[in-house]
């Protein structure tokens, strides 16, 4: 499996969000992209989901040029998306969120049980809060509703869009924690973040955006201790 | 103005009410269904209702070959007869709600046309087959025969409890209890609430959008097929501008109710309907369409969420 994204252009009518970006995500990697706010990260995991059209360039996944895949079908694929702002269903419970994870699915017993056991080893707190809605969970609890909901589609590749925003310090890193365990259990990531420090810890390999380029683009780790990344995204009063 | 007619037909007037208001509600679900999931008013819902109650009637004269001297029917055939002309009324108004989507909607949406072209097209379908049953049927009202025989149950203090009223009551409700549970248990119905919620999120679980809609349409037509069916056994005739009325009651019903909002299509059709008769017995009958649409102004200059707001409504982003 494998995720390549070449010289990919994304318009929103006439304005240019994304100006010609390529991004491998490889099998078994946490790759992370860092961008300031309305650098146009959202609009590449849209783009990946099939929610925005591509202007021009490609998007390949697991050798399948999916540029012509409707958005509903890219989940069966293997994307799953956790969007900003997490997207839970408010007026679903828990478990209907969750259930509407894989919406197409086959075998609707066995295997969603399956699925809801793993969502609930991996956040116990769900299985608590199975009949509430979903609107009336806490932010951080709305996080974890909308990863479990991602993994119940059995993604090869997951792509959370900025997990960490608007959580306190204590659930961020509990949030980061689970994302290093979703990836031991053989689930790749495209991790999408403001936060630069949690995330260029967690990863791999790290890209940086700016304004719809990517301007730089090396392992994780050496990025932590780059001048000018420290400088830009992990000083102080950095976001 | 007449005051005494709210105690001595209170009952009469209670009943009536009902029955019209829960032919309004199913109308109103033609509108509110699809603005759950498109967040656009389909104005062609007015003119759904009008085919099918020409559709019931063809389906008596023209299919079944009744005339309207014919005698009523009685028994097993009686109930064989109504049921088939009622589920063939709501197969032909879910095609032609479909039709209307597919037509009228579909293509504007897949270019990213904005609401208000696609409102317009609504309103131009609605012409369209509104102008074109005038000249099929050369604007002439045309009588249904008469396969029900009118009789009743009896009466409770002034409230005649007849057949077709009664029918008017029982099925709606009917209905709608099949469908709440359908919405809220079933996974299509979980699909539908959940596009109304987010278009964008449900197509992340790899909900297919443009079914979910068509499914929308589908009910909206079923319910306002029901209805003209009821509508027409009830009243005995139909005319070609049947729907514009009935449109705007229904549509004044969604808003009252929270458009949107399944359960306040409900409660908005009936309140609709006891105020129609209620004002139209103190009033007189010429002042029903007015209370109607003064009903429709004040709601969505003061309360454009409708009675039941968002608290009932499923919540949206
Ligand atoms: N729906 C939209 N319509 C028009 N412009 C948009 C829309 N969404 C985003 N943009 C623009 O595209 C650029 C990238 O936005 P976005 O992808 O949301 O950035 P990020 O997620 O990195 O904050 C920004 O300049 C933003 O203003
Ligand atoms: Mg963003």
């Amino acid at each position: 499996m494998r995720l390549e994204i070449k010289d990919l252009r994304v318009h929103y009518g006439k304005i240019e969000a994304i100006k010609g970006v390529s991004v491998v995500v490889n099998e078994g990697e946490i790759v992370t992209l860092i961008g300031a706010n309305g650098a146009g990260k959202t609009t590449i995991l849209k783009t990946i989901s099939g929610l925005r059209p591509v202007s021009s360039g490609s998007i390949n996944f697991d050798g399948q040029d999916i540029n012509k895949i409707p958005a509903h079908e890219r989940v069966d694929l293997g994307i799953s998306q956790v969007p900003e702002g997490r997207g839970i269903f408010p007026g679903m419970t828990v478990l209907e969120n969750l259930e509407m994870g894989k919406f197409n699915r086959k075998d609707r017993k066995n295997e969603m049980d399956e699925d809801l056991d793993r969502v609930y080893t991996l956040f116990p707190r769900l299985k608590e809060r199975a009949s509430q809605a979903g609107g009336t969970l806490s932010g951080g609890e709305q996080q974890m509703l909308a990863m479990g909901r991602a993994l119940m589609a059995r993604p090869k590749v997951l792509l959370l869009d900025e997990p960490s925003m608007g959580l306190a310090p204590q659930m961020i890193a509990n949030i980061f924690r689970i994302i290093t365990e979703i990836n031991k259990q053989g689930v790749t990531i495209l991790l999408v973040e403001q936060n630069a420090q949690q995330a260029l810890q967690r990863a791999h390999r790290a890209y940086i955006l700016e304004t719809g380029n990517v301007t730089k683009e090396a392992a994780a780790a050496d990025l932590l201790n780059d001048p000018a990344v420290r400088e830009a995204y992990l000083g102080t009063g950095a976001h | 103005m007449n005051f005494s007619v709210i105690t001595t037909q209170f009952w009469s007037l209670v009943l009536q009410g009902l029955a019209l208001g829960l032919i309004y509600a199913l109308v109103s679900l033609g509108y509110t269904m699809v603005y759950g999931v498109l967040r656009l008013i389909n104005f062609a819902n007015s003119e759904v209702f009008m085919i099918g109650t020409f559709a019931t009637l063809y389906l008596e004269v023209h299919v079944l070959g009744y005339a309207t001297n014919s005698p009523s029917l009685h028994g097993a055939k009686l109930i064989w007869t109504l049921f088939l002309v009622f589920v063939g009324a709501m197969i032909a108004c879910a095609l032609i709600a479909m039709l209307v989507e597919l037509v009228a909607y579909r293509r504007l949406r897949a270019r990213g046309a904005n609401r208000l072209a696609s409102l317009i097209s609504a309103i131009g379908v609605s012409i369209a087959l509104l102008e074109g049953m005038r000249i099929i049927t050369i604007s002439r009202p045309m009588t249904t025969p008469r396969l029900l025989d009118k009789w009743s149950f009896g009466q409770f203090h002034g409230a005649n409890f007849r057949i077709d009223t009664m029918m008017a009551i029982v099925v709606p409700i009917i209905i709608f209890v099949v469908l709440d549970r359908f919405v809220t248990k079933s996974r299509l119905g979980k699909s539908i609430r959940a596009v109304s919620m987010s278009e964008e999120n449900s197509k992340l679980m790899g909900i297919n959008i443009n079914r979910v809609i068509t499914l929308t349409f589908c009910i909206g037509g079923l319910t306002t097929g029901a209805a003209a069916f009821i509508y027409t056994t009830v009243y005995e005739n139909t005319v070609f501008n049947v729907g514009f009325n009935m449109g705007i009651a229904a549509f004044t019903a969604a808003v009252l109710g929270g458009i949107g909002n399944l359960r306040g299509a409900f409660y908005g059709g009936i309140a609709l309907g006891m105020l129609e008769q209620f004002a139209s017995a103190m009033l007189g009958s010429q002042w029903k369409a007015v209370t109607v649409f003064t009903v429709l102004v004040v709601v969505l200059l003061f309360k454009p969420n409708g009675l039941f707001g968002e608290a009932v409504q499923q919540t949206r982003t």
